[in-house]
């Protein structure tokens, strides 16, 4: 793989992004329709991102208890929730994950 | 003191306690980038040139698990959907700029500064000094992320894998998604999301992202529809 023909890519894809509506004339609007369903793209992309990483083990679902990553995952979900907090959240959860992981 | 100044001076005050938010995603970036073997020179000229911290994290874990490159792009793209929505918002208070600053605006709209802008312009879009402002605010927050990349970079590169960094990417994604999470709809799109994506790992090209993101999309706007019609 060529990393700056991907660095390429993604700068072009993020910018064009990024200028779409700020350089388009004005009559070209969102629709509505299309406004409400990007609303909810941040929270479906960025728990998608995650999901597998916590309840897949070698790329099988894994809800057992010697599954540390689910655990450590839910405790920073838990930390999230509560605070707030990202930095707090990262903190925690890489915490969990070593003490589960000494622990099973 | 000319507006534009005052203006400017008020952008730089309102960037600073973001930067407290945007230093960890940084430094957690350039660990990962770092763990995945992306060379300095290159994970630098990504910072620098994409400058989307979510965007970077998912495509960085692709390109660790060796995906193919239009993949690795079109994951970027996905994550970055919600761009579409933010340049199409802000576009009322830039229309009158010119095409200079309106690319100055499209470099640099990311989720904070964005957020902090339509706040205190939202009800007086023709208010001056807004360019001011917004190029104000995105200095700190600029010099910030890449500071904090390239730390992350340097420790990365020196901190074993015993120290399991790796973790701190879904650690990050974590925070921003529950943070997103203020209502029931909001909340329905992420699990179904969530479960789509685990259940449709196996399908080939990461094709699972995108059937995830619009699983949770038609999920969420379904929800808000129904609850809707129950309140009323």
């Amino acid at each position: 793989m060529n990393l700056w023909l991907v660095i390429l890519g993604m700068s072009v894809a993020t910018f064009g992004q990024r200028a779409s509506f700020l350089l388009l004339p004005e009559r070209v609007q969102l629709p509505a329709w299309l406004r409400r369903a990007l609303h909810y793209v941040p929270a479906a992309v960025l728990t998608a991102l995650w999901a597998p990483e916590l309840l897949l083990q070698n790329a099988v679902l894994s809800l057992a208890l010697g599954n540390e990553r689910l655990l450590a995952g839910i405790v920073a979900i838990a930390i999230a929730w509560r605070y707030r907090v990202t930095f707090g959240t990262i903190v925690a959860g890489l915490a969990a994950l070593h003490l589960f992981d000494w622990m099973f | 003191m000319p507006l534009a100044r005052t203006e400017f001076n008020a952008g730089l005050r309102a960037s600073l306690p973001l930067l407290i938010a945007i230093a960890p995603f940084g430094l957690v970036t350039g660990v990962a980038m770092a763990a995945a073997g992306i060379p300095p020179l290159e994970a630098m000229a990504m910072s620098v040139l994409v400058y989307a911290g979510a965007a970077m994290l998912a495509a960085v874990q692709l390109i660790a698990e060796g995906a193919p490159m239009l993949v690795v792009v079109l994951a970027a793209f996905v994550v970055n959907l919600r761009l579409f929505m933010y340049s199409a918002s802000i576009r009322p208070y830039f229309t009158g700029e010119s095409l200079g600053r309106r690319l100055v605006v499209s470099y640099a709209l990311v989720d904070n500064p964005y957020a902090l802008f339509i706040q205190r312009y939202g009800t007086r879009p023709d208010a001056p000094g807004k360019f001011d402002y917004f190029f104000g605010m995105s200095i700190p927050i600029w010099l910030c992320w890449q500071t904090t990349v390239a730390a992350g970079l340097v420790v990365g590169n020196q901190l074993p894998a015993a120290w399991k960094l790796d973790f701190a990417a879904p650690l990050a994604f974590i925070a921003m998604s529950v943070a997103l999470l203020r209502d029931k709809p909001m909340v329905a799109a992420a699990v179904s999301a969530g479960a789509t994506a685990v259940l449709a790992h196996g399908l080939p090209l990461r094709l699972g992202l995108a059937l995830a993101a619009t699983v949770g999309i038609a999920v969420g706007v379904l929800f808000e529809r129904f609850s809707k019609i129950e309140t009323k």
